[in-house]
């Protein structure tokens, strides 16, 4: 991630750890997501899931990536969610079922998704070629927004015109008197 | 180019540097605030510790680190104790990618004057500082009093508000100057306009408004006045640190000023040419001069914080969510793109 001075002459440290610790930390906290029965808690591990997975994207070379995720989700979206949540009463919320019993379409996806992992990881090396770095680092966000606004000028538009129906759809549904 | 050990080693004692230069500018920004809206007041201020009161700051963390640590028993222990940390450690943060200066030759390396320099240094700085929001809105959370929550609250709901506004207002820097590294911005600042008046981004084009925005929106997200909603006195008796005593209590007060510290440094590596400044005299006074004219900038905006403080009253909470969504906002995207205009013509 740094440009010039230091590091573009020195390998990576620790890469290995840096994944493993990451993605053990995403997956813990994405459990403690679904299992906390304190609303608060389970958003605050929502929280950790959001930052550690903008750790992997550090590590896999998208610093601009990274960056949004945590201003979007972790600054901005998961303050929201937890300015309502702290308005809940938690004496009644902890009371609720946590878990409903539908057990068999539960099973039932866990195991359509388990072997779509399955698959990717027997057939990914096939399906996604692996991947080479072919623009220097210091480059990258530069070029991420030549991309959007050249190559990628449609999509990115039909995008933002979805997001503003989105919010006139908010809009249109909070207020009772428009 | 260095080599892991010498990289180490000056990235080490860089962050100890900065740490130790950041904390006690945070003591004496507190030492000046008391002095300033004293005199504004006419009182003396802060006069009996030391000359003109100046070991006041040192007299004040004796006593917060003596003072009894409180932890009313209503509390949620775990996230009450986490949330000043969370403030104090985004607080410091931040500051890691701001450059003081230019790259100073010691023992025959050249070491920057910058603890690291990210190309995305811009992004890292509102990253951190979003994150501290969570360290006031889980204090008011876990504190389970009324004031506290109320505070938290508007904390996070004004926190966010803003934010859209302070990001705003740099998108007309980054489209002038093209990078999201603070180095390249302070370089690209470099020269004069028709040969006397700085380069400065705050003399490009209407940037002068977006620096108003800034200041503003920088106000609203360090907590102060006249946005200080989540902490006013008058209505929640002191927001959402109410429950805080002693150390607590003193680191978010350390985080609130050393983000206003940060969030002047921003302003004047954004707007105001960091660094850059006349050069002139022997080899050695032209290393530090750059280190000078940054600190008298950043000392520049940190005083008017304070004027500020001292002279307007504080906003109602309808006032300040009206005026950043129904005036800045729409400020904000119009500068967006009379400036992208501007440099779209001059290209």
């Amino acid at each position: 991630m740094c440009t010039g001075w230091y590091t573009s002459d020195m390998a990576p440290v620790a890469t290995t750890f840096f994944f493993y610790f990451l993605s053990g930390l995403a997956i813990l906290s994405g459990v403690l997501v679904i299992t906390r029965k304190n609303p608060v808690h389970s958003a605050l591990a929502l929280i950790l899931t959001l930052l550690s997975v903008a750790g992997l994207y550090l590590m896999l070379y998208a610093p601009f990536v990274a960056g949004v995720q945590i201003i979007l989700y972790v600054g901005g979206i998961m303050v929201l969610f937890l300015f309502v949540i702290m308005l809940v009463n938690i004496e009644r919320s902890e009371r609720e079922k946590q878990f409903n019993q539908q057990w068999l379409p539960g099973i039932l996806a866990a195991c359509g998704l388990g072997l779509l992992f399955v698959l990717i990881y027997v057939k990914g090396k096939a399906l996604f070629s692996q991947p080479v770095i072919t623009m220097p680092e210091t480059e990258n966000t530069q070029r991420v927004g030549m991309m959007l606004y050249s190559n990628y000028m449609f999509p990115f538009e039909i995008a933002s015109l979805l997001l503003l129906v989105a919010i006139i759809g908010a809009v249109v549904m909070a207020k009772k008197r428009i | 180019m260095l080599s892991l050990p010498i990289f180490l080693v000056a990235s080490v004692v860089k962050i100890v540097l900065v740490i130790f230069i950041l904390l006690t500018a945070v003591a004496y920004t507190v030492w000046l605030e008391r002095k300033v809206v004293g005199h504004m007041q006419n009182r003396w201020g802060p006069s009996r510790v030391g000359p003109f009161g100046l070991l006041q700051p040192l007299a004040d963390g004796v006593k917060f680190l003596l003072k009894e640590d409180l932890t009313p028993p209503h509390v949620y222990r775990p996230l009450f104790i986490a949330a000043p940390m969370i403030a104090v450690i985004c607080a410091l943060t931040s500051i890691s990618v701001i450059p003081f200066g230019t790259a100073i030759p010691v023992a025959g390396h050249i070491i920057p004057l910058q603890i690291t320099d990210l190309n995305i240094g811009l992004l890292v700085i509102l990253g951190v500082t979003s994150i501290g929001v969570y360290g006031v809105a889980l204090a008011g959370w876990s504190s389970n009093s009324k004031y506290s929550l109320l505070g938290g609250l508007r904390a996070s709901a004004q926190m966010v508000s803003y934010e859209i506004c302070l990001g705003l207002s740099l998108v007309g820097v980054l489209i002038v100057s093209g990078s999201f590294s603070l180095q390249q911005i302070v370089e690209s600042q470099r020269g004069y306009f028709w040969g006397f008046i700085p380069k400065w981004n705050i003399f490009y084009g209407c940037q002068f408004v977006a620096f108003f925005i800034y200041l503003m929106a920088a106000y609203a997200e360090t907590n102060r006045i006249p946005f200080d909603l989540p902490e006013a006195e008058t209505e929640l008796v002191a927001g959402y640190h109410t429950e805080y005593s002693a150390m607590k209590f003193a680191m978010f007060f350390m985080a609130e000023y050393a983000n206003m510290i940060t969030v002047a440094c921003l302003a004047t590596i954004l707007f105001l040419g960091g660094g850059n400044g006349p050069l002139f005299g022997p080899p050695l006074l032209r290393l530090i001069l750059p280190t000078f004219y940054f600190v008298a900038k950043v000392f520049v905006f940190l005083f008017t914080y304070i004027w500020v403080r001292g002279t307007l009253p504080r906003f109602r909470y309808d006032q300040l969510m009206a005026f950043g969504w129904k005036f800045l906002f729409p400020l904000a995207i119009a500068n967006l793109v009379v400036t992208a205009l501007v440099v779209a013509y001059r290209s």
